[in-house]
Parts: C-alpha cells; sequence; structure tokens
C-alpha cells in the first residue's frame, strides 16, 4: 500500500512538484485492456498502407518502371514507395490515437480528472498515452514490413532497424499530436489535424523524389517531419546508410522532447487549476 | 492544540482565486479523524474548491493546507495515495467493464495485479454490483454508477474519503441505500469529509459541518448546535392568498422571528401550536399552516437571508 516516491529526474524541474509517479504503464494497461473490442480500428490502419501499395506499388508501378533510389542506383517504384507508406502508417496510427482519442478522453470522458485524483501526475498521463499511440503506430509499422517482406521489399539487413525508427517515429508524432490536441476546442479543429496529415502524406517524398520540385519548395518539404521519416525509411529498408540520417533522428528527439513536455503541462493547466 | 494533533485536515486562511473571481476567500478547517464533516451551502458557495484544494488536485492561491499531516503542494502524490475521491460527476471509465473500473483504478494506486483482483471482488459486495460486474458501465443507472464511483474510491482503503455532492441527482431510494453504505464506513473508521446542498443529508450524515457561503464560512458546529444556536425549536409556516397576505412586520410580534418568502412566511418560535393560536386570534386566516422542527434550512436562511437553492 506505500507509494513510492518518484525519483527525481533533473528534466522533471519544469514541472511543478508531483507530476510524475513513474507509473505511465498503469495507462498502458489501461489502453490494452479498453482496446480488448477495438481491434477493427487496427485492422483497417493496417490494410490502408496495404492497399495504397498494392495500386500504386504494383499498378502504377508497372507505367512508372524504375526510380533512382537513394544513392542513385535504380529501384521498382513499389521499393521507392514502401518505405514512405510504412513511415507514413507509422504517423497515422500514432496521430489518430493521439487526438482523437485523448480529445475525447479529454474533454468528455474526464477520464484524466479521475487519473489525477490518483497518485498519477500530468506526466504520467501524457508519457502513458503517448506511448499508446506510440504502440499503435509501431503495431501498423510491424504489419507493414511483413507485407514489404512478402512482397520481397526488404533487400538488405539494415531493415531490421526499421522498426525501431518506426517507432521513434511514432512516439514524434504521438507527442506532438497530443500536445496539438491540448490546444483544440472542438471537434472542427480537427480539420487541422487532416490539413497538416494529408499534404505532408502526399508530398513529402512518399510517392516521387524531391528532384521533381523546385528548389524553394524541395526546402520546404525538407521541413516537415514525415521527409525525415520516409528519409530514414527508405535508407534502411534499400540498406543505404549513412551518418546523416543521425540528422533525421535528431529531428525526432526534438518533436519527442517538445511534444511530451508540452502535453504534459497544458495537462497540468487544464485540469489541476 | 490536541484536537489538531490527530487532525486529518487543517486549514487556516485558505484561499482560492480564478482570475479576478475569488471562490474561497479564507477558510480555517480542522477535520479530526474518524469524523464525518460537512460542507454545506449553495452553488458557488466555494465548497467544491475548497475540496479541489483537499484532494491535491488544485494548488491553493494562499493560506496554509495540512492533508494528513502533509502539505499538498509538496507532497501530493503521497497524500493522494492514502485520500479516496468520489467527484461531483461520476467520471467511470466507459471503455472498460464495472470491474474493470475497480481493478484498473487499483493499478493508478501501483496495487499489484492479484490484489486489485481480490479488493474489486470485495467492493463489488460492497456496492451491490456483484451481478453486473461484467457489464458496460453506460447502461448502469445513476445509482449504480455513483455506488461504482464510490467503490473505485475505496480501492485504496483510505483514511480519508471526499465525497462531492454524493447524492445529487438520485431519487430518494437511491440516496439512501448511499447514505446507508456511507454509515457503513463511518462505522468502520473511514473519515469522510462531504460536501451538499441537501439538508437532510447533511443533518443525516454528518457529525460536524460548516456552512459556506460566498467563499467564507458562516457557521460551524453539529447539526443540532447550530439548530440549537441559530434557530427556535419549532417552525411554524403559514401560506396565505397573496392578496390577503400580512405584511411580515404585522405578524412580527406573535414569534422571535420571521422570515419572508416567496410563497410563504416562516414564524420561528418555541412552541408552534401555541403561535398557531395566536395568528388565528389576532385575526390571520392563512390558507394553510404548518408546524415544524428547526431543520439546518431554517439555520441558512437565518444565516444568508436566503433558501439554498437546487
Amino acid at each position: 500500500m506505500t507509494t513510492q516516491a518518484p525519483a527525481p529526474v533533473p528534466w522533471l524541474r519544469l514541472f511543478p512538484a508531483g507530476s510524475y509517479a513513474g507509473r505511465s504503464h498503469a495507462l498502458l494497461l489501461r489502453s490494452a485492456t479498453a482496446s480488448g473490442r477495438a481491434w477493427l480500428a487496427f485492422v483497417s490502419g493496417f490494410f490502408e498502407p496495404v492497399f495504397y501499395l498494392i495500386a500504386m506499388g504494383q499498378g502504377l508501378g508497372s507505367l512508372v518502371g524504375m526510380l533512382p533510389g537513394p544513392d542513385g542506383a535504380p529501384i521498382s517504384y513499389a521499393a521507392f514507395i514502401a518505405p514512405g507508406l510504412l513511415a507514413a502508417s507509422a504517423m497515422n496510427g500514432a496521430v489518430f490515437d493521439a487526438t482523437f482519442n485523448v480529445f475525447f478522453k479529454l474533454k468528455y470522458g474526464r477520464l484524466y480528472e479521475a487519473m489525477l485524483a490518483t497518485p498519477l501526475g500530468p506526466v504520467d498521463i501524457a508519457l502513458g498515452e503517448i506511448g499508446w499511440a506510440l504502440i499503435r503506430g509501431g503495431l501498423y509499422a510491424l504489419g507493414f514490413l511483413s507485407v514489404m517482406a512478402g512482397f520481397g521489399l526488404l533487400v538488405s539487413p539494415w531493415a531490421l532497424l526499421a522498426l525501431p525508427a518506426a517507432l521513434v517515429v511514432a512516439f514524434a508524432f504521438a507527442a506532438v499530436g497530443m500536445a496539438a490536441t491540448s490546444f483544440m476546442r472542438s471537434w472542427q479543429d480537427f480539420d487541422l489535424v487532416t490539413l497538416a496529415i494529408l499534404p505532408m502524406f502526399l508530398f513529402s517524398t512518399t510517392f516521387y523524389p524531391l528532384s521533381v520540385y523546385p528548389r524553394w519548395l524541395q526546402i520546404v518539404v525538407e521541413c516537415l517531419p514525415l521527409f525525415h521519416a520516409v528519409e530514414l525509411m527508405r535508407g534502411l529498408t534499400t540498406g543505404v546508410v549513412h551518418l546523416g540520417m543521425l540528422g533525421h533522428l535528431t529531428y525526432f528527439v526534438v518533436m519527442i522532447a517538445v511534444g511530451v513536455t508540452v502535453a504534459s503541462r497544458r495537462l497540468d493547466v487544464l485540469l489541476l487549476r | 492544540m490536541l484536537l489538531v494533533a490527530d487532525g486529518l485536515v487543517q486549514a487556516r486562511g485558505l484561499r482560492k482565486r480564478f482570475g479576478d473571481f475569488e471562490a474561497v476567500r479564507g477558510v480555517d478547517v480542522d477535520v479530526a479523524r474518524g469524523e464525518v464533516f460537512g460542507f454545506l451551502g449553495p452553488n458557488g458557495a466555494g465548497k467544491s474548491s475548497t475540496m479541489r484544494m483537499i484532494a491535491c488536485v488544485s494548488p491553493r492561491t494562499d493560506g496554509s493546507l495540512q492533508v494528513l499531516g502533509m502539505d499538498p503542494d509538496v507532497d501530493g502524490p503521497r497524500i493522494r495515495a492514502r485520500i479516496g475521491v468520489v467527484p461531483q460527476l461520476d467520471n467511470l471509465d466507459a471503455e472498460l467493464t464495472v470491474r474493470q473500473n475497480l481493478q484498473i483504478y487499483g493499478r493508478y494506486f501501483g496495487l499489484s495485479r492479484a490484489h486489485v483482483r481480490a479488493k474489486a471482488t470485495e467492493l463489488l459486495e460492497f456496492a451491490q454490483l456483484t451481478d453486473r460486474a461484467d457489464d458496460e458501465v453506460e447502461p448502469l443507472s445513476g445509482g449504480m454508477k455513483r455506488r461504482l464511483t464510490i467503490a473505485r474510491a475505496l480501492v485504496n482503503e483510505p483514511e480519508l474519503l471526499l465525497l462531492d455532492e454524493p447524492t445529487t441527482g438520485l431519487d430518494p431510494q437511491a440516496r439512501h441505500l448511499l447514505w446507508e453504505r456511507l454509515y457503513r464506513l463511518k462505522r468502520e473508521g473511514v473519515t469522510q469529509i462531504i460536501t451538499t446542498h441537501y439538508m437532510d443529508e447533511a443533518e443525516q450524515l454528518c457529525d460536524r459541518l460548516v456552512v459556506m457561503d460566498g467563499g467564507v464560512i458562516v457557521a460551524e458546529g453539529s447539526p443540532a448546535e447550530l439548530i440549537e444556536r441559530y434557530s427556535t425549536r419549532e417552525v411554524l409556516e403559514l401560506r396565505f392568498d397573496p392578496a390577503l397576505r400580512p405584511e411580515a412586520a404585522v405578524i412580527a410580534p406573535l414569534a422571535e422571528r420571521v422570515e419572508e418568502l416567496p410563497d410563504r412566511l416562516l414564524l420561528y418560535t418555541a412552541d408552534g401550536e401555541h403561535t398557531h393560536a395566536e395568528v388565528a386570534r389576532a385575526g390571520f386566516v392563512p390558507l394553510s399552516a404548518l408546524v415544524r422542527r428547526s431543520s439546518l434550512e431554517d439555520v441558512f436562511l437565518r444565516l444568508t437571508g436566503r433558501t439554498l437553492v437546487d
């Protein structure tokens, strides 16, 4: 029955005392228990990129032929877009959970209020919810990676690292998604999520290389998080690995730090008044 | 200050401000172990804000506050580990079953899987929800949801239970069942703090209470003490035809005190029947007359000049 005092972590000085009980795994347990009945959402999230891969990779790919890979060597169109779809599925799974589901719990279920009456603090809730979104994004990525393997699109042992990379990407999108959700006032604001996600999905070199854009547009695309995710995945699945990929990783580490911090602070402001 | 040494809650000059609005304006409270303590007052009196500060989910603006001997600003999680909270509006987890609500909530306190499993079975019994254990939460009746919320607040075997308007919106039967469960907890030694705007609830449940109005405490004592101090033994309620209703000042000499409500006059007196006879002798003809014992409602009316609004 005793409750351990949370270990002091320097980063936590950003938050009021008692914001973190080190028990975010209890939220994962809650989400896992609750999602026992929500299998359909998982299944549909898995099939979406598979349909894209078949329709565009096989269908459109037969017209497109070969494209230059990350190192300039030609690869099939399916092999080109598959890592893009992998990155997008990690993003979609994470964003969906961290926005729609979190918003509902925040505004209607008042679930977080109930949690904050226990030793849990806002950082536990933020990490727990983001963690679940990350697991969901990770599961989509795992499913899609298996499909890629089935189509023979994983040609390098480096592809094994695509799964942990997908988890990092999902973590980053979930963290920023939850932070953004904390500022939303009504369901109408979710059109903004679609407005951000859909163009990013279409234009972040998912379906064609960056070289088709004029230079100024290339710079815009290079700022988008999904671009970095796609580059990371494409390098790993085709085996073109270089040190510059650490730059992409850094991008996501920053997203994670900012997202978790803002989401926790906003929960504090919204619920602990 | 011997009492304070054993006090579970001690507040001095407690204040809470939201922007320009000061919801709690300097409150002193001592709650002793084992007692049922009430905050009585109309909506907006500052009861819930005070409760939230005690529950360590709302930082105080000013004043001192000790809960279980600790400062909520410093030891919030440690305090919350040892208290149970029943919020004003049920916030059960609609994605979980009745039993899962208890089990998962227990896990938030860091309790083991085996412990919460056994505890949930025991609490389902307590809440009389055993046969609904594996149902969804949403179809439960208001009274059932309330009992589940109370059961959930007991999952960590709290020393202090905070109940914010526990029976608001329930039908009389559900209220009585709930009160009976709260008595049982009191007998088991669980200290309880209750907010309510129901006088009968306060009289039924509370050993001691404070009356709050406009963010301050206007009176403090046991229900019987408060009635004795602020009211008379009996009240004569007179209803008149609006056209024939006498001015309160005219009828005032017949009683110790007269309160004028929109639909009736209340005459405060030691002997209601006697006063009723005098009213008739003086030539007033009410449509109806009722003699009753004084209640906390009368105390509140005396202290604030208003009836409690629901």
